[in-house]
């Protein structure tokens, strides 16, 4: 089988997020960058578990700027055997998914991996558009993915539950928590991971319909007002007539 | 030009987040000066009720076949609703379902799209609309240009507002593809409320020691009739269902309280519940980084802490 896996790069969860002096721009000086744990623990492990049962290749995809280079570099550990990365710095999803797009429809790929969402926008679109663009069915949010026959069965999750499904190959899924057990790379993975090729392809014209134009910082918070462990009837009354809540 | 809002069904009966839904079109079209239409697809009982929202008329695809839900199917159907009735913004709710579809609706409309929004877009020369982005450290204002254009409103984010009368509800004959996926087996979580809709929410962490007290949570939640959560921790070893767990890598949630009880409150964990719009802290550390994200907090042993403040939830309902 040939696999595609779509992996971003986000900064981690723990880092100081500032912007530029105007507010129009992240200021990445100084941050943690991360794979996209969706794409790193759940799509990316789940792809190599099938080339591992069933032969065939697994592709990393990256739309980015050469920084993005260290990421793909640790899927490629992970055991990917190629990557290609489209050398740009995109400012919308529909972007993104029109780079991806175009690589993959003569790839000839039987499954287009994405992860649920990215965690620093949490856009949950770029697998959607994909999908979209290359004419394929799209399944959100896949715990579990088994092959049968020409097809996939996919559990995944829905509003209030979950629901299993089968679908034909080629397909895009996008990975959730349950797809797969994160790994970590080891030595001779990192080792080989210097050796493996990342094609580096310029991106196709595309105008941009969606910019961020500017960030700001959420309100602080009031301070916590702590409360006498030995008076829950004053956090039940304060519930109720000062957070009008309860 | 018309703003489209489509309105999620189950089972034949449209969830609160649907009344939000159509709150939020109908604020979008008074912005843009333009009319509100609602369209629900499937088995939908009370559709002109929408109409109490905002729309004012509501478009009805009562194809069996979009009884369960096929992201390409609704993709196609409300995309050509949006077609036929000139809308200029096309609005999801951020749920499962909106998530399956908003992506693929923005590249079938060469549309601008904004997912997970929680303010109603301004239109003063540019079209612009926010959203909470790097965990709810910061808040990302979103411009976009086409002339379509789509968003998903995140839940809980505006309360559902009635402003007008029951709408007429015309069948709307749209052009069904055919299904690529089967489904084979749905399994719903059954008895309470599901997480993400849930308006209170109680949730536990390591500090509960063991699964087997988890007794005062569930008896907690179902006195006020919250949804329980967890940690990711608790989660993964198999103390809690993982549906539960909350945060970064789960679900991420914003009811309108939220009791952390034995949870420290990393900033994985923050970054799915802080949005939340009240926060009860119990935890008998004063150092637990919780308490910086709390609105109220309770410094002592959870249980000692949890059994009390059932009995004084019990009070106040005997008394009201
Ligand atoms: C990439 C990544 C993603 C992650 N994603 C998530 C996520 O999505 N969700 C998530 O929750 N975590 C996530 N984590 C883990 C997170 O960093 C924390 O380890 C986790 O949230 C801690 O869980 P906890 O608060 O239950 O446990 P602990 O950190 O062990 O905290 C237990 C708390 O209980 C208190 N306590 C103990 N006994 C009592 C008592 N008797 N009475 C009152 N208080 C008591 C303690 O003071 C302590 O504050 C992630 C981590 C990483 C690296
Ligand atoms: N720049 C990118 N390059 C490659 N894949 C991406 C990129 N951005 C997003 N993706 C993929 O799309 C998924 C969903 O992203 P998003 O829609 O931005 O939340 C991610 O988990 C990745 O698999």
């Amino acid at each position: 089988m040939k696999l595609l896996v779509c992996v971003s790069k986000t900064p981690d969860t723990t880092a100081k997020i500032s912007f530029n002096a105007d507010n129009s721009e992240f200021n990445g000086a100084g941050v943690q960058y991360i794979m996209n744990p969706y794409d790193e623990w759940y799509a990316l492990v789940r792809a190599m578990e099938l080339k591992e049962a069933t032969g065939g290749t697994v592709t990393l995809i990256n739309v980015g700027p050469a920084e993005n280079d260290t990421v793909i570099r640790k899927g490629l550990a992970i055991g990917a055997d190629d990557a290609i990365r489209i050398n740009c710095n995109p400012k919308s999803s529909l972007y993104v998914a029109k780079q991806i797009a175009e690589f993959a429809k003569d790839g000839g790929f039987d499954i287009v991996f994405c992860g649920k969402e990215t965690i620093d926008y949490n856009g949950s679109e770029v697998g959607g558009m994909v999908a979209e663009y290359l004419g394929m069915p799209f399944i959100s949010f896949a715990s579990k993915l088994e092959m049968d026959g020409n097809g996939a069965t996919i559990t995944r999750d829905i509003d209030g539950g979950k629901e299993t499904v089968g679908v034909a190959t080629p397909f895009v899924v996008s990975a959730a928590k349950g797809l797969a057990e994160q790994r970590i790379p080891n030595m001779r993975g990192i080792m080989q991971a210097r050796r493996k090729p990342i094609d580096v392809k310029e991106p196709v014209a595309f105008d941009d319909l969606s910019t961020v134009v500017s960030y700001d910082m959420p309100p602080a918070k009031a301070a916590c007002k702590m409360l006498d462990p030995e008076d829950m009837d004053e956090l039940v009354r304060l519930l109720h007539e000062e957070a009008k809540i309860i | 030009m018309s703003v489209l809002v489509f309105a999620e069904s189950q089972g034949g009966q449209f969830k609160k987040s649907a009344f939000e839904a159509v709150t939020y079109g109908y604020k979008t079209a008074q912005v843009l000066g333009t009319e509100c239409i609602a369209i629900c697809l499937g088995e939908a009982g009370n559709a002109a009720d929408l109409g109490n929202y905002g729309a004012s008329k509501v478009l009805s695809v009562a194809d069996s076949a979009l009884n369960t839900v096929d992201s390409q199917a609704y993709t196609s159907v409300i995309a050509q609703a949006a077609e036929k009735n000139g809308a200029s913004v096309v609005v999801l709710m951020h749920s499962a379902t909106g998530k399956g579809i908003v992506g693929g609706l923005s590249a079938r409309l060469n549309a601008g799209s904004a997912p997970g929004v929680n303010q109603i877009p301004t239109n003063d020369g540019a079209f612009r609309v926010k959203k909470n982005v790097f965990s709810g450290k910061a808040i990302a204002e979103v411009e976009l240009t086409s002339d379509v254009k789509v968003i998903s409103v995140m839940g809980n984010s505006f309360q559902p507002e009635v402003v007008g009368s029951p709408a007429t509800v015309e069948t709307f004959a749209a052009d069904v593809p055919a299904a690529r996926i089967t489904v084979k087996s749905v399994d719903k979580v059954q008895g309470s409320v599901p997480l993400p809709e849930a308006e209170i929410v109680v949730s536990a962490g390591r500090g509960m020691k063991g699964p087997e007290n988890w007794g005062i949570i569930e008896e907690l939640a179902e006195l006020i009739g919250a949804a329980t959560a967890c940690s990711r921790p608790v989660a993964d070893t198999d103390w809690r269902p993982h549906h539960e767990h909350v945060g970064q890598t789960g679900v991420a949630i914003r009811p309108n309280l939220y009791f952390a009880i034995g949870i420290s409150g990393a900033i994985q964990h923050l970054a799915g519940v802080n949005s939340s719009k009240v926060i009860v802290v119990i935890n008998k550390d004063p150092e637990a980084p919780f308490f910086k994200a709390a609105d109220y907090g309770v410094c002592a042993d959870l249980f000692d802490v949890v059994p009390r403040l059932i009995e004084a939830f019990k009070k106040r309902k005997a008394n009201s």
